[in-house]
């Protein structure tokens, strides 16, 4: 492989059916009602997409949920907010296992 | 722009956020600034210079209504009587397809041609008379056309951009508006300030609040059918907008707890790549994704409900149109003997046999759940 990540990928998405064409139903079908206006609205989910896709870091994500998250009405201050719920979240599970680092310390430790 | 560090500040004080994002109060408009864009021909060359071959019917239009089983675009029965009063506007909004501002003097209608206007009027049976602009609140013979309209039994849309109700001669507007029945049709591109401000001008939103308080208190927005309160919303940049219906009532909860107002319905329009719109489209290198997002977003059960096909638009200076965005584009309607169209030769029988002029631009109406002065056109897919 010359290079990942290519942004054409996004587009083509759907051609991931070609190795299984009943997965890939299953898996879009699936992923269309998750994300259909429910007791959530549309522009939440989004959002939390959006904050998703930073923690897993990806560059496809997060792409399509900017656009997503615009197009349903959040503005860039709410985006921004919901980036750092996720960098909150990975921040403070690092941190939070400094529990594990303070317990040993202390038992091993005069 | 040497006075923006006093000009962006909030009452609070601090730098407004958006100042990195351009200010539309401190611009003027194409015309002003002799733009080549200025032009409607140069406008609808850039669009159509455009590489749409490996886009959807390869962004034709005229394919596209084939394709989908239109082979003539033809008008239903003229429902809505829509007059552009003028160019002239107290705004110089960024995504302005009328390419209006305080500077177009050049192009507001006359009382002569507002007279043809009624007289043409009651050539038909229209419901309901729409008059846009520019700030159409700002011609004076806005007031003679509301009254005309209404004593014609007509209901009555005023496109309002909200913060010329601040205007201090304007005040009274809202007692007008309510004696008379007038639904008011708001701008308002986002429920927030930061995204308002960038489309519109910093402090656009916060007079915008002031200025629906004051509709509010004349009893708009309180589901009174006579005392209609409607916002339309755009996207702040190179997206469609959303699903109507879902941020309708987001907006009703978000404006009644943030701000205490009220209004009774929301509708979405697609920008167009019109004037300032298509200019931003093109500086921010986003012109070929746009056009791309709308041609591929094309939806065959818009066609049907395309404010083109039951509507009439009419010119500052009498001409006529099949919709507004034609009319910005200078592509007159063709009557069945060809030919520009004036109001004061209305003539309804051949208004209802001419051939609707399309182009490119008419994506933008048939793009997801469609687009018209009345929002989207479709239930959303």
């Amino acid at each position: 492989m010359a290079d990942y990540y290519k942004a054409e990928h996004l587009a083509k998405f759907a051609s991931v059916a070609d190795g299984n064409a009943e997965l890939a139903q299953k898996f879009f079908s699936y992923y269309g009602a998750v994300f259909a206006d429910g007791a959530l609205s549309a522009r939440e989910k989004a959002l939390i997409a959006l904050a998703v896709a930073h923690a897993v870091q990806c560059p496809y994500c997060i792409d399509a949920y900017s656009q997503e998250s615009l197009k349903n009405g959040a503005d860039l201050e709410q985006m921004t907010e919901a980036l750092h719920v996720a960098v909150a979240i990975r921040g403070g599970a690092s941190l939070v296992h400094g529990m594990q680092m303070l317990e040993h310390v202390k038992k091993s430790s005069m | 722009m040497s006075d923006r560090s006093t000009r962006d500040t909030t009452p609070a004080g601090r730098p407004h956020p958006q100042a990195d994002l351009g200010d539309a109060a401190g611009r003027v408009s194409l015309h002003a600034r002799r733009s080549p864009l200025a032009a409607p021909a140069v406008q609808v060359a850039a669009v159509g210079s455009v590489d749409l071959t490996g886009a959807a019917h390869a962004g034709d239009f005229g394919a596209a209504l084939a394709a989908s089983g239109w082979t003539r675009l033809g008008p239903t029965p003229l429902e809505f009587f829509q007059i552009n009063l003028g160019k002239l506007c107290n705004m110089t909004c960024r995504h302005c397809h009328v390419d209006a501002g305080p500077d177009r003097t050049d192009a507001v209608m006359d009382r002569g041609t507002a007279e043809a206007c009624l007289r043409a009027l009651d050539r038909t049976q229209a419901h309901t008379v729409d008059l846009t602009g520019g700030a159409p609140e700002l011609n004076p013979s806005f007031r003679f056309l509301v009254d005309g309209a209404v004593a014609r039994g007509k209901h009555v849309i005023d496109r309002c951009n909200l913060t010329v109700l601040l205007t201090p001669s304007l005040t009274d507007l809202p007692e007008f508006f309510a004696s008379r029945g007038v639904e008011v049709v708001c701008s308002l591109p986002h429920v927030r300030s930061r995204s308002t401000d960038a489309q519109r001008g910093n402090g656009t939103f916060e007079k915008s609040i002031r200025a629906l308080r004051a509709l509010n208190e004349r009893g708009y927005g309180q589901g009174d059918p006579r005392r209609r309160l409607t916002l339309v919303t755009n996207p702040v940049g190179a997206f469609l907008p959303g699903d109507q219906s879902a941020m309708e009532r987001e907006w009703k909860d978000a404006l009644a707890r943030e701000h205490g107002v009220r209004f009774d319905r929301l509708i979405a329009l697609t920008n167009m790549p019109i004037a300032r719109f298509l200019e931003w489209l093109e500086g921010s290198g986003n012109l070929q994704e746009y056009m791309e997002l709308l041609v591929n977003s094309f939806n065959p059960a818009a066609v049907a409900g395309l404010m083109c096909r039951n509507s009439i638009s009419v010119s500052w200076d009498g001409r006529l149109f099949d919709c507004d965005f034609n009319q910005m584009l200078e592509l007159a309607a063709e009557g069945d003997h060809g030919g520009p169209l004036h109001i004061r030769d209305f003539d309804l029988e051949q208004w209802q046999n001419r051939r609707i002029v399309t182009g490119r631009h008419c994506f933008g109406c048939t793009a997801g759940a469609g687009s018209s002065c009345g929002g989207a056109t479709v239930e959303s897919p």
